[in-house]
């Protein structure tokens, strides 16, 4: 009996002894500097700080911590900064933490002027950047990055595709453009301009307006007299936000139909439901989708007492997506790592089935929703009736039409 | 349809009245600039932060306590002031006898503060603030569509503006306050009590920022950076108008308003641009500004 008693005790203690070997023989893999480092760079406090921002940053951290705060036993770090919606801040930035801190990865990136430098940056260092926030498609086609840019939760390719193909078929097929003036508003305009012709609808001319503008009364003026069934709003933000206002107070949504073509939560919330009801808009998430996405956006609201936007939501997906990778690659090597990303399929609550194509778009799965009457709404937050599922083949830009030198047909 | 230059006339009338409206909100602010700057010889760069600080209440009121506009209208001003009196009181008042740029950069942290201190609590997006009943709807001028708002915004920026003028130019109150800044000493030696009127007018003019916050919120978000994104312009308007200018802040202000609309139908991009190359011409021309008096 005693006998037994310590055969087994033996036995049990080498059970653990090999299993403790095993497991760290598992959990060995190749980091550089110790540890994997993620940095999130958005901007904090500007007028797209509630579009990404600290919300971002709160994302990133959720993930590290979803993961288990821990890679082959070494920590995991999250770095943020604020880039203020400068390219050359961003840059700066950027460039010392891959060369001097040691950073592995970037995440969020808003802004397009922004996220087009950080992309070209990443791919001179050969460093992961994955953009969230930033929409224009350049990032994919003219400026893509393939092996180290990913482009993850919209491009304007997909937003005009989705409202302005719904739009035009609904009868508004002569279109007149509010343009927030740089790269991300151009790509929109442009792409949204290609939708409608092809769709058999014309543009009946733009406006540019500089970023951050204050008062778009006088735009929208001319958006009135343009004669235009529709105004398709190419900005973002604040910006949105303020034309939305601006139109309501004119009249102008008593003869033309609104279009925000990239709108999150976070601006319908700023809005209220009064002025921004009725108002079709394109989303890659919302917290309200499956059980899911409220269970994790009840844990984000815990942290930062307010609803999550897809955003946000996007940076948690994609940062654990990227730990994933890096873990089952046993190794935070770029090629390594990204060759992972693009073998998994992403399945979480963000995205199911979610690709990430070789050159960097990650497609998945578009919704198309209408804002809430006041009536409706059972309360803040409760903002959208889904009017439509699109499936990620028909609403992201085919590889095969992509204008990205590496895979572009001759 | 009669053109100007590819832009048919009626158009062009109604942008106009548009860059009226715009004018008078950068009347009000560069007004209250140009009072504390003119009779204190401070240079408020706060005074963005207080506009925003003034749409802020006016939405608290509303919120939090279901005060309606035309009560925010006078209580939001009224607190503003009491803000200002604080800052008077407890620190610009040690440095008057300081070169401007300390008073330029304490005023310039406050601004950072307050507006950090909203962002933290209510966000960057800002708040939406219902119009009152009464304004809801457009007047149809034929040429455009004019919120029936915005008429109001123009009638009360006027007679703010001329009020203001009239007591600083016209009164003896306003001739105890020019006589209290060009020698103090003097003056208290007549027994009026100097140190009190700077701190009423400074009050005064912040006060101003704050109604012209309220007046902007319906209009726009209530949000903490809408200081920050016309301070500057308001800025480059008293520049122009000659620091310390009252008539000069009220007459530019509403011109490059007017410029400013031109603009956006001439050459969208530059509208924000505008008024700064404006600025620029001016100094080289006139380092005054244009009603401002050389010293």
């Amino acid at each position: 009996m005693k006998r037994t008693f310590v055969t087994s005790a033996i036995a049990a203690a080498t059970a653990v002894f090999l299993a403790g070997v095993s497991t760290g023989a598992m959990a060995q893999g190749k980091l550089s500097g110790d540890s994997v480092k993620i940095g999130v760079l958005t901007d904090m406090s500007g007028v797209y700080a509630d579009y990404g921002g600290p919300g971002a940053v709160a994302a990133a951290k959720m993930a590290v911590k979803d993961f288990g705060g821990k890679m082959f036993g070494k920590p995991i770090e999250v770095v943020n900064a604020d880039h203020q919606n400068k390219p050359d801040i961003a840059k700066n930035v950027t460039q010392q933490w891959f060369d001097r801190d040691g950073v592995d990865m970037t995440v969020e990136n808003l802004n397009s002027a922004v996220a087009l430098t950080v992309q070209a940056l990443g791919k001179e260092k050969n460093k992961i950047t994955i953009v969230t926030g930033a929409a224009t498609a350049r990032m994919t086609n003219e400026d893509c990055a393939p092996g180290t840019g990913v482009h993850y939760l919209m491009d304007t390719i997909a937003l005009s595709n989705v409202v302005g193909k719904a739009i035009v078929k609904d009868g508004g097929d002569s279109w007149f453009f509010l343009t927030a003036d740089y790269a991300f508003g151009h790509s929109l305009e442009k792409d949204t301009g290609d939708v409608v012709k092809a769709a058999g609808g014309t543009v009946k001319g733009a406006v540019r307006h500089p970023l951050s503008t204050g008062d778009f009364s006088s735009f929208l003026l001319q958006a009135q007299s343009s004669g235009a069934k529709v105004v398709g709003l190419a900005n973002a933000g604040g910006d949105t936000v303020n034309s939305i206002k601006a139109a309501a107070e004119f009249g102008l949504t008593k003869k033309q139909n609104l279009a925000a073509l990239l709108m999150l939560i976070t601006d319908v919330h700023a809005i209220g439901l009064n002025t921004a009801q009725g108002l079709y808009l394109t989303e890659g998430w919302y917290w309200d989708l499956n059980p899911e996405t409220r269970a994790w956006s009840q844990k984000y609201e815990a942290e930062m007492k307010k609803k999550p936007n897809s955003n946000h939501a996007s940076v948690y997906s994609s940062t654990m997506h990227y730990l994933k990778a890096v873990q089952a690659a046993g190794t935070d090597d770029t090629a390594a790592v990204m060759k992972k990303m693009q073998e998994t399929p992403i399945n979480d609550m963000f995205a199911k089935n979610g690709k990430l194509r070789p050159d960097g778009r990650m497609v998945h799965d578009m919704y198309l929703f209408q804002v809430k009457k006041p009536s409706e709404s059972k309360g803040p937050w409760d903002y959208y009736n889904l009017k439509g599922t699109i499936k990620g083949e028909e609403a992201f830009q085919p590889l095969a039409q992509s204008r990205c030198p590496a895979f572009a047909k001759k | 349809m009669t053109e100007i230059f590819g832009v048919p006339i009626q158009a062009l009338m109604g942008q106009l009245m548009l860059g009226l409206v715009n004018g008078s909100f950068y009347a009000i602010l560069s007004l209250g600039l140009a009072v504390i700057f003119g009779m204190l010889n401070i240079v408020n760069f706060a005074h963005g932060a207080l506009y925003m600080v003034g749409a802020f209440f006016a939405w608290m009121l509303l919120n939090y306590a279901g005060v309606n506009y035309w009560m925010a209208l006078v209580i939001a001003p009224l607190g503003v002031a009491l803000i200002g009196v604080l800052i008077e009181k407890t620190m610009l008042r040690w440095l008057h006898q300081l070169d401007h740029l300390y008073g330029l950069l304490l005023t310039f942290g406050l601004a950072l503060i307050l507006e950090g201190i909203f962002r933290e609590f209510y966000g960057s997006s800002g708040l939406p603030y219902e119009l009152p009943e009464v304004f809801r709807g457009v007047f149809d001028l034929g040429f455009m569509m004019l919120p029936k708002y915005r008429v109001w915004v123009i009638a009360v920026s006027i007679v703010l503006c001329f009020f203001t003028w009239f007591v600083i130019e016209k009164t003896k109150l306003g001739a105890y306050l020019r006589a209290g800044t060009e020698n103090p000493n003097m003056v208290k030696a007549f027994g009026i009590n100097v140190p009190l009127m700077v701190t009423l007018t400074y009050a005064f003019g912040v006060g101003l920022a704050g109604l012209a916050g309220v007046m902007a919120a319906p209009i726009y978000q209530v949000s903490p950076l809408m200081g920050s994104n016309i301070i500057i312009v308001v800025f480059a308007v008293v520049v122009i108008g000659g620091m310390g200018s009252i008539l000069g802040a009220i007459i530019t202000g509403l011109a490059l308003g007017l410029i400013e609309g031109l603009t956006k139908v001439f050459f969208p991009e530059a509208s924000t641009t505008v008024v700064f190359v404006i600025m620029a011409i001016v100094l080289l021309i006139r380092p005054a500004g244009l009603f401002g008096r050389e010293k």
